[in-house]
């Protein structure tokens, strides 16, 4: 591995207590329900609102705020693009590591995995399934379960949801899934 | 005593209605604050690596307990915070009462099983839709081709939601 410079990782009970003021922040600006996903719906309703009724509302009055927001964490990656060096290693743990290694991947630097993640591997097999299919799977999930990691497992949970309980729970299993069994097999096989 | 915030309104999340439409439309000026907060979220997100792929592996993997402290300690926040906007009946600052739309159950399956197919594409790409739009502006550009793909999966749900269970 070469010798690349390690990232100083906000420490979680920064980060933690940091992202979950959003919900309160959110609720006290205006009145609005912390979550990211319903930036895929309202695109869809301002883009290709005709085919479902799911679609037709008007998405400028309730996802203008959600839009706004999305929009910001794409700046906030533009922001960090200028000060995080690329090819900068994570503090990963050593099993971490040890287990990515061991199926196959090689580079374990960066904030993604370039061998996974790049324009030439969206022409693989592998790398169709894992991009295309899992945003798919992203983007159907996340709509079909009304939230993502933000509307339900941490607004959802902070509020005693039980309907997020569940959705989370599903989130873990799908996960758990996935990192278990599918990827595996999609890394092991080479395609 | 229950801690939810929640009243008897219309809910995003019922099946068939439409977003819930609580405030008027932002101006632009209130538009302005919610990219400047994105913007801090999304910045705070990168600095966490909560946006790599490489984390949520380790988490799923259970090798490193960053990603659940992160996340258990966010959620601990969140829920003090809404206590104390109950307790002391915190209202907007436009002076609105505040409430968080209820999710109805039903018969639940939307939740496992949109949960379920979310967590697949969660463990698969690394990144859930607020890393996808982070991700792309720290200069990761294939992630546009995912975000794309995601947009498709909620068209596709949209079309296919008189057919699914919920």
């Amino acid at each position: 591995m070469p010798a690349a410079e390690t990232l100083q990782v906000l420490p979680w009970y920064l980060a933690g207590p940091l992202i979950g003021l959003f919900v309160p922040v959110l609720l006290l600006v205006g009145n609005r329900m912390f979550g990211v996903s319903g930036n895929l719906r309202h695109v869809c309703a301002a883009v290709l609102p005709a085919r479902a009724d799911f679609f037709r509302y008007d998405w400028r009055r309730t996802g203008g705020w959600n839009l706004a927001f999305g929009a910001g964490v794409f700046l906030g990656g533009v922001a960090m693009a200028l000060r995080t060096p690329e090819g900068s290693r994570l503090a990963l743990s050593p099993d971490a590591v040890a287990s990515l290694q061991a199926l196959g991947i090689r580079d374990v630097t960066g904030l993604v995995p370039r061998e996974l993640f790049s324009w030439e591997a969206l022409l693989t097999v592998r790398g169709a399934v894992m991009m295309i299919g899992g945003g798919l799977l992203i983007g159907f999930g996340t709509a079909y379960a009304g939230g993502c990691t933000s509307g339900h497992a941490i607004t959802g949970l902070a509020d005693f949801q039980l309907p997020s309980l569940v959705a989370v729970i599903g989130f873990f299993a799908g996960g758990l899934f996935g990192t278990w069994v599918l990827l595996p097999l999609l890394l092991g096989t080479g395609v | 005593m229950t801690a939810s915030l929640t009243e008897s309104r219309p809910a995003d999340h019922s099946p068939m209605s439409a977003p819930d439409s609580k405030p008027a439309r932002s101006s632009a000026a209130g538009l302005l604050v919610y990219l400047g907060l994105g913007t801090l979220f999304g910045s705070l997100l990168i600095k966490a690596e909560v946006v790599s792929w490489f984390r949520i592996q380790e988490m799923f993997r259970f090798q490193s307990p960053h990603m659940y402290l992160t996340i258990v300690s966010a959620i601990a926040t969140a829920a003090i915070s809404l206590q104390v906007i109950r307790w002391r009946g915190l209202r907007t600052l436009q002076g609105e009462p505040i409430v968080l739309p209820p999710k109805v159950m039903g018969s639940g399956t939307r939740y496992w099983a949109g949960g379920t197919l979310f967590g697949l594409g969660w463990a698969l790409v690394g990144a859930c839709p607020a890393p996808l739009f982070a991700l792309f502006g720290r200069g990761f550009s294939v992630f546009g081709v995912v975000i794309g793909s995601a947009l498709v999966g909620t068209w596709l749900y949209g079309v296919l939601r008189p057919r699914l269970t919920h």
